[in-house]
């Protein structure tokens, strides 16, 4: 994972107040989002995650304003939105760059002049904008298909001139729209690995939009989970992870089903990791400190940077003194315990 | 038949029609291409006012679409007889061709541009691209091999038109066709007119199908 977010400046680059979109037509009514408040701060990679129809790419396109919000604002770098003027908006804009599940790039183009496509937007010159264009695609690592067009490139290249693209004209935030959604895993991969060196290098803040938690995990330090048009949570990856609060965050966390359903037999705990214990064998010295044997009913854990994150679910002895002495040693060890029914 | 008289009217025609077809094209473009993309902007902008002139739009658009040629041909006299000073020749025909394409070529035009990927177009938006740079830079070029297709099929279309309005004096090959093989029962004559036109319109069908072909990055790198 990358560095966490910059704590230094802490600076809201973008900030959502009571935003509401509600889509009509002649017939009905949609509500799109309700009551969303989000403060993304600079050099942050903040994930949006959400099931399909939540309302995830509502609020990505309310965010640089290709839908306007139906009430609320959205402050963008100190500027609310909606007071901007036509010309002032596109300015705005111009320092939000965009990726999409598609890639969207121009088809009648090649590689390099998709990325000059910005710069030749903010009245670059066609000189200039070439130079930065090749700069550009040698950080993504496609010096070697400059003047190929988009056709003869796969899904990953395709993103990858999509990143350069939106680079092009230095923007404060970068919006990725389901950007690996199309892309197989070990793309997808080398796609957020990107994302994460261009976030760690430039101190450029993202805004990561999925229905994929392993995305989520992979490069985000801050998320929203949307559903239904509200957000059901907020807050770091990491407190999501290891104590998801809402039932979509569940979901999100243990896609397989409520955990507690697997659970059978009888005195069962709960065991918490929070990154601070994975480089030891806990479980295994529980067991001979204890000489107590436990049973692994469940087991959740991501090693993430290094850290343990994760639950599992053990099964305890009969023996109830044997079964405290774990807890305990447990606590002991600085690890949360919780115990939970059997069966439930 | 083929003496140097008849082959002089030939060749005369041909120029004739190549004059009416080439020039109108041009002229309808003028005036069809602005049209088109304008129905396209204000179909997909949100606004109130671009919304009631869409409609508006269309509505002229249809309407001039719905008059057949041959009518409209006789009906705009006047107004051609304004503009050139006469009613016959081919230069006077180029008034009602151009009256005529110009709506078919705004749709052709709208048509073409609206196969442009929805998500390229809300890219250039992200980017903060006006809605000029977007026509220009996102539009046009986007849809360049389909807007080159669509050229081929008015520029075929306005040779046909151009050959109707043989009825009225309009000069080139139709006028040769309808005096020589209508009014003459020379049906040879006819014949050859119908061949040459035949081929004309061959040739600009393939040479603008090879044309947006080549141009196709999607297809030919």
């Amino acid at each position: 994972m990358a560095d966490p977010q910059n704590k230094e400046t802490n600076k809201i680059i973008l900030s959502i107040k009571d935003m509401g979109k509600i889509y009509t037509s002649k017939k009905n009514q949609v509500k799109a989002l309700e009551d969303i408040n989000l403060d993304i701060y600079e050099g942050d990679i903040f994930g949006v995650i959400g099931l399909s129809g939540a309302g995830k790419s509502t609020l990505v396109r309310c965010m640089n304003f290709l839908e306007r919000p139906t009430t609320g604002t959205v402050i963008f770098d100190g500027k609310d939105l909606a007071s901007l003027t036509k010309k002032e908006l596109l300015r705005a804009r111009q320092s939000m760059g965009m990726i999409f599940q598609q890639f969207n790039l121009l088809m009648q183009r090649n590689a390099v002049d998709n990325v000059c496509f910005p710069l030749e937007i903010i009245g670059k010159t066609k000189k200039e904008a070439r130079i930065r264009a090749l700069e550009l695609l040698e950080l993504v690592g496609l010096s070697d298909k400059a003047e190929a067009y988009p056709t003869q490139l796969s899904g990953g290249q395709k993103q990858r001139v999509a990143i350069a693209r939106a680079l092009a004209s230095n923007p404060r935030v970068l919006l990725c729209d389901e950007a690996t959604s199309a892309l197989d895993p070990a793309t997808t991969h080398s796609i957020l690995e990107l994302l994460k060196q261009i976030n760690r290098d430039f101190g450029l803040t993202i805004v990561v939009i999925t229905h994929e938690m392993s995305v989520i995990e992979e490069i985000c330090h801050r998320i929203a989970i949307i559903d239904n048009s509200h957000i059901a949570e907020t807050g770091n990856v990491i407190d999501i992870f290891t104590n998801p609060k809402t039932q979509i965050a569940k979901e999100f966390v243990f896609p397989g089903g409520d955990k507690l359903d697997r659970v059978v037999g009888s005195r069962c705990c709960e065991i918490i990791f929070d990154g601070n214990s994975s480089y030891e064998p806990i479980l295994a010295k529980t067991i001979l400190e204890c000489k107590a044997p436990v049973n692994i009913m469940f087991a959740n854990t991501k090693n993430v940077d290094g850290k343990a994150f994760g639950q599992m679910i053990v099964q305890l002895p009969e023996d109830d003194i044997l079964a405290n002495k774990v807890m305990a040693y447990l606590r002991n060890q600085n690890i949360i315990v919780k115990e939970v029914e059997a069966g439930v | 038949m083929f003496n140097s008289v008849a082959l002089d009217m030939f060749s005369t025609g041909l120029l004739e029609t190549l004059y009416m077809t080439l020039v109108s094209t041009l002229l309808a473009y003028a005036i069809g291409l602005p049209l088109g993309l304008a129905l396209v902007v204000t179909s997909e902008s949100l606004s109130k006012t671009a919304h009631i002139t869409n409609s508006i739009l269309g509505i002229i658009v249809n309407l001039l679409r719905s008059v057949p040629f041959l009518i409209l041909l006789i009906a705009v006299t006047p107004f051609t007889r304004i503009v050139v000073g006469t009613t016959i020749g081919s230069t006077a025909t180029i008034v009602p061709l151009v009256i005529a394409s110009a709506p078919f070529i705004a749709r052709l035009v709208e048509s073409s541009v609206k196969e442009v990927d929805r998500g390229v177009i809300e890219a250039a938006q992200c980017m903060g691209a006006s809605t000029m740079q977007i026509i220009r830079k996102v539009m046009l070029p986007e849809a360049k091999p389909s807007l080159v297709i669509g050229a081929a099929i008015a520029v075929t279309t306005i040779l046909s038109y151009s050959a109707m309005a043989g009825i009225v004096g309009g000069g080139g090959l139709g006028t040769i066709a309808i005096n020589y093989g209508l009014y003459r029962y020379k049906y040879d004559i006819m014949l050859v007119t119908i061949a040459i036109l035949v081929i004309v319109v061959q040739i600009f069908q393939e040479v603008g199908m090879k044309l947006a072909k080549i141009g196709d990055r999607r297809i030919n790198q």
